[in-house]
């Protein structure tokens, strides 16, 4: 079947196609060329002025694993104020912060986005995070590996072993929990915490193994950059909403040394100690470094007013946050000797000096990085705010008289002491399609993805221009998913089940002997039980996309 | 699948701890845990039920398609029907939920008033919690609250407290282990140096008061009273100073043992105790649980509709009340007309009851009436395979299959009734 979506404006960034007219033919889920004059055409979509761009991909949000289902038991209100009634296609579902899987995927599919992708998965807990995002419907997914705080790697860097045997190390983990990148979460810090540090900085010592948090950050950055691995090592650098901690974030910037490195919701990390209240923002300073290491990327974690809950593997942070929890309660815990979750509901107010100046900070985050291919849009989800809230993030971005009345409406000393009122620059259409599609998928090593070419999956996504950007991001006209019409008018009318994306780099299956030993010793289930298999992801998840790995020699 | 020989290793299904080390031996349908067995798993190894049973409809022998079809006919007609029992692994779940969404049913767990003790303990203050492997490898002090555990788990000391082998202990030196409530039998909790627990004796009502006088002292706030709970202060503040010192001190109970009215605030005042003393030391809770997979229910129904157990979806979408939704109490009220009982994991019996009843469980199971349909189901793990949630909820586990089966997975039988209804 031949599907012809007529004479729409394309927005295609990876091809420099930047709105102009084009047409774009679908067969069997994928988009080809234009056939030959006079071919039949099965359907046509008449697209006279509407936008068109690629389905777009969340390359950080917390959807899947244990964490987000403890947010989701700890918080019967969330639920009981926003229920999603069960239609004759769709399953019924609840939550506003932490929704259920099934509303989850509708949610993000009614909004154009086509793959999402959940960044902490602790690896013995990688079957349940395939589980959920498997039942997390229509949108691909996949997920990076929480390492650098797990005692066998920690113990590998304090006994000053070989890079090779490290690389084998992350290599096994990505096969075993079927995972497309790496993560490290206050690198060291949640196994310091567990010998009762209560904080790390980049250069201090870990009470136990001695080993530095820029040693982990070194050891996995090259890691992944010698397996070939796409996507750079995904970092939440240390400190986490401690003021000042933007010394912390410039030298991990710094540690990598040209090395590529992700830092994620780097709005959190970008926090300054000046003024009456010792907080302020150091989100010039950040943008500044971001844009003078081409070998870096960075989400922002914006926050958005409102209730939402904050679920992390940093449990150092969490534990130290706890005092600020609304409503009062929350949980920690420590995870198999790998790492570790916190779950502390949270509600950023207007009003509140510190939420006012966050919420300001990762706006000039956006506007301070020249580059749109090197920022990417997220709120963290759920930590900054729900990802419903990303169609009036992009009105925030393209659109400053709208930021300026919002700004207007903020504690007046928050707003006095950011640049964010000042900043000109408005986003363009091509450069959203940049950091929400194209961007990201280069970045994960999708190649069929976040794109229009021919060859591409037909994740497409039409739009009705209206000069209200969040009113037009928000219920895009038609939404295709390989192919297949799944969302039209912002409504869900075809369910299908996503894909999950992986990567497999080669290693030297030697490892597995002191693994072996090491589960056999220490660990509660045996090594070859922790791996996760083909048949059981497909039965669990998805159909397994394996992309692929440049491997580069070891230094 | 070879009909004779020994398998080796298996995880066991039968309690939340799915220790995986086990050896079965196989001789054609009978299994026999031949290495690391414990009471349970020997028990529910060898009373594995019979695998040649058909499908009854009000007690005549009929295909898997005829029970279905009654099973949705019965469905069909029923204004609320009521999905309890629900000892099932993921995929079972996965299946109860999509039927359950289609018929606006109440959902309910047999296990569901322990496993609310901890839930509601989330839901009200939170905890800190920690898994098995963290245990095994840090815990210097193990605090066993309420029963004696090992009743339950009977591995929980061999495998996770007395380790030879643990990354941060040095050798030789074993976790203290102390005991405070009703412990009948705690002589799990001896070192293998052949040091003793120490038990600190009190009825399990009057543990909130302990635990409430353990806060004060950890915390340091004045406390003027010559005892709590019948444990006098000396001991109590032996046991404060002792929790203090722990470096990486563990609670663990069982929320079955807490049987008494609103147990939840005594482990909602447990896990007070543990933040408090995590203001200065490390300290964690263990609360274990996992029998006829009430973990697994629990955690497929929070992520599939975002509530916990107990639910209805009868209004068209979540709503959860512990209360309302308890199977005993709709059954009771006449509140519920139609009941699909689940327990795969064991033979637990549907409750009396005179509603139209369809039961999904292993050919062993003797209800207390004949129901009007009945689907014998293959054992979790033992005769399918199957995704089980741990007791400490870090980790999901993928089981079996151990045996050649016949039988259907829960899975498999709902999704028969499911094509039924939905024809």
């Amino acid at each position: 079947m031949l599907i012809q979506l007529a004479r729409g404006k394309v927005y295609d960034p990876t091809h420099g196609v930047d709105g102009e007219v084009r047409d774009i033919y679908i067969r069997d889920g994928r988009i080809v060329s234009a056939p030959e004059p006079g071919a039949p055409v099965d359907q046509i979509y008449n697209l006279d002025g509407k936008i068109v761009m690629a389905g777009a991909i969340d390359l950080h949000t917390h959807i899947g694993g244990g964490k987000v289902n403890i947010a989701r038991a700890m918080l019967p209100e969330d639920h009981r104020d926003k229920r999603h009634p069960r239609t004759a296609l769709t399953r019924s579902g609840s939550g506003h912060a932490a929704p259920s899987t099934w509303s989850t995927g509708y949610r993000y599919v009614e909004m154009g986005y086509t793959a999402c992708f959940e960044p902490a998965i602790v690896p013995v807990n990688a079957r349940q995070a395939h589980l959920e995002m498997g039942d997390t419907p229509i949108v691909d997914h996949g997920g990076y590996a929480m390492l650098g705080n797990d005692d066998f790697l920690l113990r590998l860097i304090q006994e000053g072993r070989d890079q090779r045997l490290i690389n084998d190390y992350v290599a096994w983990i990505l096969h075993a929990t079927q995972c497309i990148g790496i993560k490290v979460v206050n690198p060291g810090g949640i196994s310091a915490f567990k010998f009762n540090q209560r904080s790390l900085d980049l250069d201090e010592p870990h009470a136990h193994y001695g080993v530095t948090p820029r040693q982990v950050v070194q050891a996995l950055a090259r890691a992944v950059y010698e397996l070939g691995v796409p996507h750079p090592l995904h970092v939440h650098a240390s400190n986490l909403g401690v003021p000042g901690n933007v010394e912390t974030t410039l030298a991990t910037i710094a540690s990598a040394e040209g090395l590529p490195l992700h830092l994620t919701h780097v709005q959190f990390h970008s926090y300054g100690t000046e003024g009456d209240r010792k907080f302020s923002s150091a989100a010039g300073r950040i943008a500044e470094a971001v844009n003078a290491h081409p070998n870096v990327t960075v989400d922002v974690g914006q926050i958005m007013f409102g209730q939402t809950v904050t679920c992390s593997g940093d449990t150092m942070a969490q534990h130290r946050n706890s005092g600020h929890a609304h409503p009062k309660k929350w949980m920690a815990m420590d995870i198999e000797c790998e790492a570790g979750c916190g779950v502390v509901p949270f509600r950023y107010r207007d009003k509140n000096f510190v939420n006012a100046l966050q919420w300001a900070i990762g706006l000039e985050i956006f506007l301070l990085v020249k580059d749109p291919w090197r920022v990417f849009l997220t709120t963290d989800h759920p930590n900054g705010a729900p990802f419903t809230s990303y169609p009036h993030l992009i009105r925030l971005l393209m659109d400053r008289s709208f930021r300026r009345d919002m700004l207007a409406t903020l504690h007046p000393d928050a707003v006095a002491m950011s640049a964010v009122g000042a900043i000109e620059r408005e986003y363009s259409l091509y450069e959203i399609a940049i950091m929400t599609r194209a961007a990201p998928a280069r970045i994960l090593g999708l190649s069929d993805r976040g794109h229009l070419g021919p060859g591409a999956a037909a994740d497409i996504v039409v739009y009705t221009e209206h000069p209200d950007r969040e009113r037009m991001f928000a219920a895009p006209d038609y939404v295709f998913k390989d192919g297949a019409l799944v969302a039209q008018g912002g409504r869900i009318v075809q369910v299908t089940r996503g894909r999950v994306h992986m990567v497999r780099p080669a290693f030297d299956r030697g490892i597995e002997k002191e693994l072996e030993s090491y589960f056999d010793r220490y660990q509660t289930l045996g090594m070859e039980r922790f791996k996760i298999g083909d048949e059981e992801i497909r039965e669990l998840s998805g159909e397994p996309v394996v992309h692929p790995c440049a491997g580069r020699a070891s230094a | 699948m070879s009909s004779t020989g020994v398998l080796d290793p298996v995880a066991c299904p039968f309690c939340g701890l799915l220790c995986d080390d086990l050896r079965i031996a196989v001789d054609e349908d009978r299994l026999t845990v031949a290495a690391h067995g414990c009471p349970i798993s020997v028990g529910a190894f060898a009373g594995l039920p019979p695998q040649e049973a058909a499908p009854r409809i009000a007690g005549r022998a009929a295909s898997l398609e005829e029970a279905a079809v009654a099973a949705a006919h019965l469905l069909k007609g029923a204004r609320q029907p009521l999905f309890a029992g629900l000892g099932t692994d993921v995929a079972g779940m996965r299946r109860v939920l999509e039927l359950a969404d289609r018929c606006g049913a109440v959902l309910d767990h047999m296990n569901a008033e322990s496993l609310l003790r901890n839930v509601r303990t989330l839901q009200e203050a939170g905890l800190m919690s920690t898994s098995l492997s963290e245990v095994k490898n840090r815990a210097d002090l193990v605090l066993i609250v309420g029963g004696d555990v090992a009743s339950r788990y009977p591995r929980f000391f061999e495998r996770v407290v007395w380790n030879e082998d643990a990354l941060f202990r040095p050798e030789g030196a074993w976790p203290e282990v102390v005991y405070l409530g009703e412990a009948a039998d705690p002589s799990p909790g001896t070192s293998p140096d052949g040091r003793p627990p120490w038990v600190v004796p009190c009825p399990r009502g009057k543990l909130i008061e302990v635990i409430g006088a353990l806060r004060c002292l950890v915390a340091g706030r004045p406390l003027d009273a010559r005892e709590a709970g019948g444990v006098p202060m000396e001991k109590l503040e032996a046991l404060a100073d002792r929790l203090r010192r722990a470096r990486y001190g563990v609670a663990v109970w069982s929320a079955t043992d807490l049987d008494f009215p609103h147990a939840e605030l005594t482990v909602q005042s447990l896990c007070d105790l543990v933040k408090e003393l995590n203001r200065e030391t490390r300290f964690c809770g263990l609360p274990l649980a996992g029998s006829d997979a009430d973990f697994t229910a629990n955690e497929v129904h929070v992520w599939q509709t975002g509530v916990a157990l107990r639910s209805s979806l009868a209004a068209g979408y979540p709503e959860y009340d512990p209360y309302h939704y308890a199977a005993a109490r709709l059954l009771a009220r006449g509140e519920a007309d139609a009941l699909v009982w689940i327990s795969s994991l064991s033979d637990r019996p549907p409750p009396e009851t005179d509603v139209p009843t369809v039961v999904l469980g292993g050919a062993g199971l003797l209800p207390p009436r004949e129901p009007e349909v009945f689907i014998p189901v293959g054992r979790p793990g033992v005769d399918h395979a199957a995704h089980l949630f741990r007791a400490d909820k870090a980790v999901v586990m993928r089981l079996g299959p151990l045996r050649a089966s016949v039988l259907p997975s829960v899975a498999q039988a709902l999704s028969a009734i499911l094509d039924a209804y939905c024809a």
